[in-house]
């Protein structure tokens, strides 16, 4: 290894930025876009809605194929875990679930391909910096949980109309501390997109950082801890997407029903 | 970790992901799946309704092969029986053929011995007549010859 430990780290946590002001690579402050999220969240997207897509067009009520039978794993159990916790009517809430499942799956399996493998192919065409996970990147878990929030804001507001305004006056400590009520009712609807997306970005961001790190050991010693890290890597990546599917799902049926 | 533009542009996948899911992918997988649960129950209620059907036709069938049996013991009785009655009628109406022939057979021989008595009286008359003759050629004349010839035959 060539590289200082500190700037071989370091490479590897920045990522491929475009400066939307004058459209070159580099930072351009809040209007900046990391080409590297970006691309790889739109090719995973367009991969989870191209072969959803193609399993529902080809979807067969009779003996199902093994692509339709792993579709249709996921939608049923996604399905399960959304009417055990929401009973409104909504048609959005099972189809954002099985989105935010599928996709932060998909987007946190990425961490498990080696470090190296996709910057050092980045560096063959000419790219410097390319951060493979988009999960890691805080933007990406914000996009979502910020959607999820404004979600839980709208269903309040829509479902419980007039009702929200005595919820947030009275719970949960009656109408005469109505202040600390909505004090604390602000502060936990304000909390859960924070917590939604720092726990995932938290957890892809150090898993990720655990990998670069073994990379650097020597050689002939990475396979024991890369192997044992990745093996409980595939267990933090799967609870992860449903942690926070399923945060999502509470949330949403709590803006639905009063408490 | 800094937030920049790249929020906005996930937001916008997120969204148009989170559409095309609830308008193109959920609606028709998911109605496929209740229609092949719907199928599915359908299909182990007709199992199960067969399953009934068949215990019920083995039942009827046990009981008709009783019933035919029953019958063809029945008929065979009744054959058996009517065997023996044909037997019976048989053996009767032989028995009364018998009779009737022997019957018949008596009354001819009664006749003939009726017929052969009068041929043999005739014969011995003419015999007699002969003898007679022989013996009284002279004294009798043919008409007094016949009155006693008559006599005698008479008598026989």
């Amino acid at each position: 290894m060539s590289q200082l430990p500190a700037n071989y780290i370091e490479h590897h946590l920045t990522h491929l930025q475009l400066n939307l002001n004058n459209f070159t690579i580099g930072n351009g402050g809040f209007w900046t876009l990391n080409l590297d999220t970006f691309i790889v969240g739109l090719i995973t997207a367009l991969l989870i809605a191209g072969v959803t897509r193609y399993v529902a067009v080809n979807m067969k009520v009779g003996v199902p194929g093994t692509l339709q039978n792993v579709v249709e794993a996921a939608i049923g159990f996604v399905d399960r875990s959304v009417r055990d916790t929401y009973h409104g009517k909504s048609q959005l809430i099972a189809p954002l679930a099985l989105v935010l499942f599928l996709w932060i799956f998909l987007m946190n399996t990425l961490d498990l391909l080696p470090v190296d493998f996709i910057p050092s192919l980045m560096r063959v065409a000419g790219v410097e910096h390319f951060k493979i996970v988009p999960t890691a990147d805080p933007n990406m878990t914000f996009s979502m949980s910020i959607t999820v929030f404004f979600l839980i804001l709208f269903y309040n507001f829509t479902v419980k109309g007039w009702h929200l305004g005595k919820e947030v006056l009275t719970k949960p400590f009656g109408p005469w501390l109505f202040p600390v009520n909505v004090f604390f009712r602000l502060l936990e609807e304000v909390v859960k997109p924070f917590s939604l997306a720092l726990r995932l970005f938290g957890n892809m961001f150090a898993g990720e950082l655990i990998f670069v790190l073994i990379a650097m050991l020597p050689w002939w010693s990475q396979w024991l801890p890369g192997g044992i890290w990745a093996i409980f890597h595939i267990l933090i990546i799967t609870v992860q997407a449903f942690i926070f599917m399923m945060l999502t799902i509470v949330y949403l049926s709590m803006a639905h029903d009063s408490h | 970790m800094e937030i920049n533009a790249t929020l906005l542009g996930q937001l916008i996948t997120f969204a148009i992901l989170v559409w095309f899911t609830m308008k193109y992918v959920w609606p028709p997988i998911t109605k496929a799946m209740q229609e092949r649960e719907k199928l599915i129950a359908a299909g182990l209620e007709a199992a199960e309704r067969s399953k009934r059907e068949l215990e019920q036709a083995q039942h009827k069938a046990i009981s008709i092969i009783q019933d035919a049996k029953r019958d063809a013991s029945l008929v065979v009785d009744a054959a058996h029986k009517r065997s023996l009655q044909m037997i019976e009628e048989a053996k009767e109406s032989a028995r009364e053929e018998g009779n009737r022939l022997i019957a018949h057979a008596k009354d001819e021989i009664g006749r003939e011995v009726n017929q052969a008595k009068t041929i043999l009286r005739k014969q011995l008359s003419q015999l007699a007549v002969l003898g007679a003759e022989k013996i009284i050629k002279h004294n009798l004349d043919a008409s007094m010859q016949k009155t006693l010839l008559d006599e005698f035959v008479a008598e026989l």
